[in-house]
């Protein structure tokens, strides 16, 4: 059993949890990933490292209630416990092997769409403990669902806001800030790191590919074992075909064929619908139809 | 009295019914039928069956404590030699080995030795009956990679040898393809995996779910941080291998990896479990190994109408003759001499179908099997919801490319003598399918318990 250390509520639906897990604490790096099961008959889940204390032993992750199992999990408190919980998995990001030298030379940009803020966040840490200051764009749909934004301050360079409605920041998609910045306040860039909703990783990667900017993104396809078992999280990167979960979960993103990424992950959206109906109903559940007695 | 020249009959849950649970389909001998059938055994002195066993039970002497109603000295006889019996007895195809080297099989059927052995280790569950523990605990530490059945053998091994050994597990559960990967109705979980698993604790073996090596730590860390003197690697061979035509990605299409854990490993076929599955309403299974057969009767219980897409005839189905018999008789069609060459996609990225092409069996090739030709024009089309990819796994270089100085072949596998697991690394071992590449439970439990005594020599001359 993995125990909750700490947990939050970080905004609307979006939650935060430091798990004891000293085996994950001790070897994990930016960019890799959790599984979590939170109890007997769960799923497994994963789950972007946020940040981690390798003194404490501990993972912090973030999490948004968007199907069942997220909204059972966001119930948990302080004290309760992960019945399972694995990792670190996938790669690290590339740069943590590159030359510092030759890294602090280079310019480098992180977009961050929605709860995508949380895996940027340990990225731009470890480049600001080596010394290097990236520039930051988050986006949020509105000002409540923003996250991290004190966290993400203190490390960036320069931080950029923005929410789709306006109400806090700038105003409008992740996107138009990257073309403001560069073909506006003449900012040069060298790569860009793009984490968020895959539909927001896509349109980054159509624009920036139009600026050549080489562009790193962040894969979130489904998931079952995560170790390379299964090649549920298979996707089309250039003219191979690659497992997000241990080729990954970050790939060049204009060899990525988002299109196909996007209906995969379309797959179980029927039995998702019905299980999220099946906890808020709780008892009163009848599967729907009215007839059939229910569907367990 | 039993009729000497045919096998005691077996009970087994009738088809009809069968085909929509997931409950055991063999109900297994009781008392009086094991010791009906024992009495077959003519009890050779130069028993062949034992040469045919890959960990040589000792088979003539468990049968004749059987034929006498001494079960719990048959399971002591067994124990010698295996840690595993109410497996093995299961899924052991043992046509091939202990009981395709009967002599009783040369005229007439030979002693049904996997059922009797499976009698025996049910009767042993059932009694409590423990196993002998060891007298003493030298201090030593091993760690094992994987709680296969190589790794669970070698880790019992070594544990009787009074080792202090810990097994690494990546998954959530302990078992590997005994719990992931072989289905609830040929292989029970609760009442036979967990139970077996549970005896090699008994013996003062720990177990690490939820830690993969390579990621959450490596064999050089184990070895320099944890004080482990030597390791076994039993990580098997998990990654599946698709065959790379066009259409494969879309939605609908699975390896038989991901389709078996969604189903035994996560239960997605019971309601009260969260992960899901798609079971498909015409499924076909693309394959004819032990695998593709558990995919097909899983996809079958789920409610679908299965195929069996196999490139080559039956004589070369590489599955065991009674998981065909039993997937036949439960309703799974064949579709044999029949190759994909595409599966077709609606707009919405769904499998609507598959482009086959029917072949014909050609020349012998290098590995003596005739090899399949295409037989031109004879491309078509069938309407499909869910394909399912069985051609077949690889080792996971996670551990391989992690480990320094530790020597794979061309195929990923890890070379390591036959003997002893001994690898290109001093100290580690390895056997099972990560040695091999996808073989047999007994193969691997063979391999783990080489692994156990090549591992006690190492330490006794270190």
């Amino acid at each position: 059993m993995y125990k909750i250390l700490k947990a939050e509520k970080l905004a609307d639906k979006i939650y935060l949890m430091d798990v004891h897990a000293p085996r994950v604490a001790s070897h994990c790096q930016p960019g890799q990933f959790v599984i979590v099961k939170m109890d007997d008959k769960g799923e497994r889940i994963p789950l972007t490292i946020c940040d981690y204390d390798r003194e404490a032993g501990t993972i912090t992750i973030v999490f948004q209630e968007v199907g069942a199992s997220t909204i059972k999990m966001a119930d948990l408190k302080e004290g309760d416990s992960f019945r399972d919980f694995v990792g670190p998995l996938g790669c690290p990001s590339e740069f943590i092997h590159e030359d510092l030298e030759a890294l602090k030379n280079k310019k480098m940009l992180f977009v961050a769409g929605g709860v995508g803020a949380a895996p940027v966040y340990p990225q731009v840490k470890w480049l600001h403990e080596h010394g290097i200051e990236a520039d930051v764009i988050v986006g949020s749909k509105t000002k409540d669902m923003l996250i991290l934004e004190k966290e993400l301050e203190s490390v960036a360079g320069n931080l950029y806001v923005t929410t789709d409605d306006g109400s806090y920041g700038r105003s409008g998609m992740v996107t138009a800030v990257i073309e403001d910045l560069v073909q506006n306040e003449g900012k040069q860039y060298d790569v860009c790191v793009a984490i968020g909703p895959m539909i927001m990783m896509k349109f980054v990667c159509l624009l920036t590919k139009k600026l050549n900017l080489p562009t790193i993104v962040s894969m979130n396809p489904i998931m079952v074992d995560g170790t390379g078992m299964c090649g549920a999280c298979r996707l089309q990167v250039g003219d191979e075909i690659k497992f997000a979960c241990v080729d990954g979960p970050e790939f060049d993103g204009h060899l990525v064929d988002f299109d196909q990424a996007m209906k995969r992950s379309q797959m179980y959206r029927t039995e998702e619908g019905r299980a999220v109906l099946k906890v808020q109903e709780g008892d009163t559940h009848h599967g729907g139809c009215g007839n059939c007695g229910g569907d367990n | 009295m039993a009729d000497v020249l045919k096998k005691v009959p077996v009970r087994e849950q009738d088809p009809k019914v069968r085909a929509t649970n997931f409950e055991e389909v063999c109900l297994g001998y009781n008392q009086e039928e094991a010791m009906d059938e024992a009495t077959r055994c003519l009890g050779c002195k130069n028993a062949k069956c034992i040469d045919g066993c890959p960990v040589a039970i000792d088979i003539p002497g468990f049968i004749k404590e059987v034929k006498e109603g001494n079960i719990e000295e048959a399971y002591k006889v067994i124990g010698k030699s295996s840690a595993l019996p109410a497996i093995c007895g299961r899924v052991c195809p043992q046509e091939s080995q202990c009981e395709g080297k009967c002599i009783r099989g040369i005229k007439g059927e030979p002693v049904s030795i996997g059922k009797l052995e499976r009698f025996v280790a049910d009767y042993a569950l059932e009694h409590d009956i423990k196993p002998v523990c060891p007298e003493t605990n030298n201090g030593r530490k091993v760690a094992v990679i994987g709680s296969g059945p190589s790794g669970l053998t070698c880790a019992g091994d070594l544990a009787k040898m009074g080792y202090d050994v810990t097994v690494f597990e990546a998954l959530h559960e302990l078992g590997g393809v005994l719990v992931y990967g072989i289905p609830e109705f040929r292989l029970p979980k609760q009442k036979v995996v967990a139970k077996e698993i549970e005896k090699v604790k008994e013996l003062g073996v720990k177990f690490e779910p939820n830690v993969v090596i390579g990621k959450s730590t490596t064999i050089d860390q184990l070895v320099e941080e944890e004080g482990f003197e030597a390791v076994f690697v039993g990580s098997g061979a998990g990654l599946p291998m698709f065959m790379g035509i066009p259409g494969e990605n879309a939605n609908g299409v699975f390896s038989a990896n991901e389709y078996l854990t969604r189903s035994n490993l996560m239960k997605a076929f019971d309601d009260n479990y969260d992960t899901p599955i798609v079971a498909g309403t015409k499924v076909a299974v693309v394959g004819g190994g032990n695998v593709a057969m558990d995919a097909a009767r899983t996809a079958l219980r789920l409610g679908a109408e299965v195929h069996i897409v196999y490139r080559r005839s039956e004589a070369e189905l590489p599955a065991r003759v009674e998981e065909v018999h039993h997937a036949k008789e439960e309703g799974v069609i064949f579709d044999l001499l029949t190759n994909p060459k595409e599966i077709l996609v609606d707009d919405n990225g769904y499998v609507k179908g598959m482009k086959v092409v029917k072949m014909e069996l050609g020349e012998p090739d290098a590995s003596g099997r005739r090899r399949p030709v295409e037989i031109p024009d004879s491309e078509y089309e069938i309407e499909l919801d869910t394909v399912v990819m069985s051609l077949g796994t690889s080792p996971n270089p996670l551990i391989s490319s992690t480990t320094k100085g530790l020597e794979v072949n061309r195929r990923k596998c890890i070379v390591a003598e036959e003997e002893n697991g001994q690898t290109s690394k001093a100290g580690v071992y390895a056997g099972g399918d990560a040695v091999t590449g996808a073989a047999t439970v007994i193969l691997a439990m063979g391999a783990g318990k080489a692994g156990a005594k090549g591992i006690d020599e190492y330490l006794n001359k270190k």
